[in-house]
């Protein structure tokens, strides 16, 4: 899943920590790196899961049963509010998929130490020596793939250990990847040094993912960076891309027709996996919105059209809008009329 | 026979087009080199397996010779260096310093000349897609010789067919991809361009085919041969119909 951040990263970043708190949730492995925020920072101030026991249970056993039937050899770079049912799920799984998160409060330590989990930070990790061949590939880039594959081996998580009965789910998060932190220039150069190591990062990423049982989430500051033939290649080396797009200090932020929300979240790329079609719904308008305890993404509904003077610019506005939310994608769009985390 | 086919799509998805091509190509007992880079092989094979045809059992009997460029790439990366005495890795110029293409056109040419004993008919590399190698380091100069290779050999010598699957965009800001793809344009026997509708998303159309047929190369001859239809896109088939003459309308 590759996530372009919003300008001030404040809601990509809550997206990356609710993936990997239903990692945390599930039982799944978790892999995280970051450049800028140690690990183990991320980790303790992942949300706590809104719980009643029951439900709990309920969709603990599901998940682990439902994952161990199987993936030969692959897992995919995975959306996770719709794929993984589509794929993976038994007809009789309960339609509820995921689970709730209560951003205002922490999640509690046991639940995280319950599980493995494996982190890059790289400050830590520049001291050591890379054993891979770098391939003219940025150094921070290929430490993190030579981590993220000898953990993938060791761990067993491509099959490679036929003894392991028990087969769980790594998932990954890497965060800002592409910025300045991770050693590469292409947010602050109009003609980088080396355009191809992030998207070269990506391609054996992509492999790594594909022949074993991991999904992966990235964040990258895509406002940042200048050379947009490079977004339409990571475009097209992702299978899910998704952009956030947040009000804060734009002029929509005081839009009466953006008022309930807090940013929109454009799908620009689904999954075509294993099949010929993708899973594509009716709409397209996506928006989100931060309340207090619970992060939603909803479908854009308009505010009634009241009075005169608010129509007049409304209608321009939503002109304008509808014409830059349903371009673009062409067949593609996700999007269930309601997710909730 | 010797023709160069391009599949191109613009703001949608064109690899139902690879998938039928595959497995049209199977069926017709022709050996196919199917330079897969994007994609897993079981992605392709279940999609095969909807569509009639099996990969793996293709794959045995030495018709299909399948490159699956992730997997290629892994091994060059992390492979343990003893694995490597043999053939050069189709993609090693990825970590090399030259940036030509020339040990995947030697595995292109290696895989499709018909051995003793071979009864298939002619020969068929197919790509999925050829943007990829772009953005793994090659150059637009190096794409273009590849298929400049490949054509000569695969299209001239061995009377056999291409097809290749890249994309493009029309306010795209990639030059480079701009350019191998308008070059291809050029030197394209068929042209299957696929986009999606410029009204934007709809249930039911998933888009619209452009087939473009190139009658003659000659400067004052007919124009090319333009036809377009729209398409759905179902579970195991693809219906094409007239414009505007969706199931959804009539």
């Amino acid at each position: 899943v590759f996530t372009e951040e919003d300008k001030y990263g404040l809601y990509s970043n809550l997206l990356f920590k609710y993936f990997l708190a239903e990692g945390v949730v599930c039982g799944h492995d978790l892999f995280v790196a970051s450049a800028k925020e140690h690990p183990d920072n991320i980790i303790k101030d992942l949300p706590a899961p809104l719980l009643d026991d029951t439900y709990r249970n309920e969709l603990g056993e599901e998940a682990t049963a439902v994952k161990s039937e199987d993936f030969q050899d692959s897992m995919k770079i995975a959306w996770r509010y719709q794929n993984l049912p589509k794929m993976e799920a038994s007809p009789t799984t309960s339609t509820k998929f995921g689970h709730y998160y209560d951003v205002s409060k922490t999640m509690s330590p046991e639940l995280f130490q319950s599980i493995k989990w494996h982190s890059f930070y790289l400050p830590e990790e520049l001291s050591l020596q890379p054993k891979m061949k770098t391939c003219h590939m940025n150094s921070a880039y290929a430490r993190l793939l030579q981590s993220i594959q000898r953990i993938i081996y060791q761990e067993g998580f491509d099959g490679s250990d036929p003894q392991k009965k028990q087969k769980n789910i790594l998932r990954i998060g890497i965060q800002s990847l592409g910025s300045m932190l991770w050693g590469d220039d292409i947010c602050s150069s109009d003609t980088p040094e080396d355009i191809h190591s992030l998207t070269k990062f990506l391609y054996v990423l992509r492999g790594l993912l594909r022949k074993s049982l991991s999904a992966c989430i990235i964040t990258v500051p895509a406002h940042l960076i200048q050379n947009k033939a490079i977004m339409e290649r990571v475009t097209n080396l992702s299978d899910t891309v998704v952009g956030l797009e947040s009000f804060i200090g734009s002029e929509r932020e005081t839009n009466p027709l953006y008022k309930d929300y807090h940013g929109l979240v454009h799908v620009h790329q689904i999954p075509r996996l294993n099949s010929l079609i993708c899973d594509v719904s009716d709409t397209k308008d996506l928006a989100f919105r931060l309340k207090r305890k619970l992060f939603t993404i909803e479908r854009l509904h308009l505010p009634p059209d009241l009075s005169d003077t608010v129509s007049r610019t409304s209608k321009q506005d939503l002109a304008e809008s509808a014409k830059l939310l349903s371009s673009g994608c062409g067949a593609m769009a996700i999007g269930k009329k309601h997710l909730d985390f | 026979q010797g023709k160069f086919t391009l599949l191109r799509d613009t703001r949608t998805d064109g690899s139902f087009l690879v998938h039928h091509f595959l497995s049209f190509y199977l069926r017709a007992g022709c050996k196919v080199c199917f330079v897969a880079l994007l994609q897993s092989f079981s992605h392709y094979n279940i999609v095969a397996q909807k569509l009639g045809v099996s990969l793996t059992a293709a794959k045995e009997r030495g018709q299909l010779v399948f490159l699956e460029g992730l997997k290629s790439c892994l091994d060059l990366l992390f492979g343990e260096e003893e694995e490597q005495s043999g053939q050069p890795s189709p993609l090693q110029f990825i970590s090399e310093s030259t940036s030509n293409l020339k040990a995947l056109f030697d595995f292109v040419r290696t895989s499709l000349t018909p051995a003793g004993g071979d009864s298939w008919k002619g020969p068929v590399l197919l790509v999925d897609d050829l943007s990829v190698l772009l953005s793994l380091g090659a150059t637009p100069v190096a794409v273009l010789d590849f298929i400049h290779y490949c054509r000569v050999s695969v299209c001239s010598q061995m009377k056999g067919n291409i097809v290749v699957l890249v994309h493009s965009n029309e306010d795209s800001e990639d030059e480079e991809n701009e350019l191998v793809v308008n070059s291809l344009c050029h030197h394209s026997d068929l042209i299957l361009w696929v986009e999606g509708l410029a009204t934007g998303f709809c249930k039911d159309v998933h888009g619209q085919i452009k087939i473009i047929r190139r009658v003659s190369l000659e400067l004052m001859a007919e124009q090319d041969h333009v036809q377009i239809y729209q398409y759905k896109i179902q579970d195991k088939n693809v219906t094409f119909f007239a414009r505007g003459l969706s199931a959804a309308v009539l």
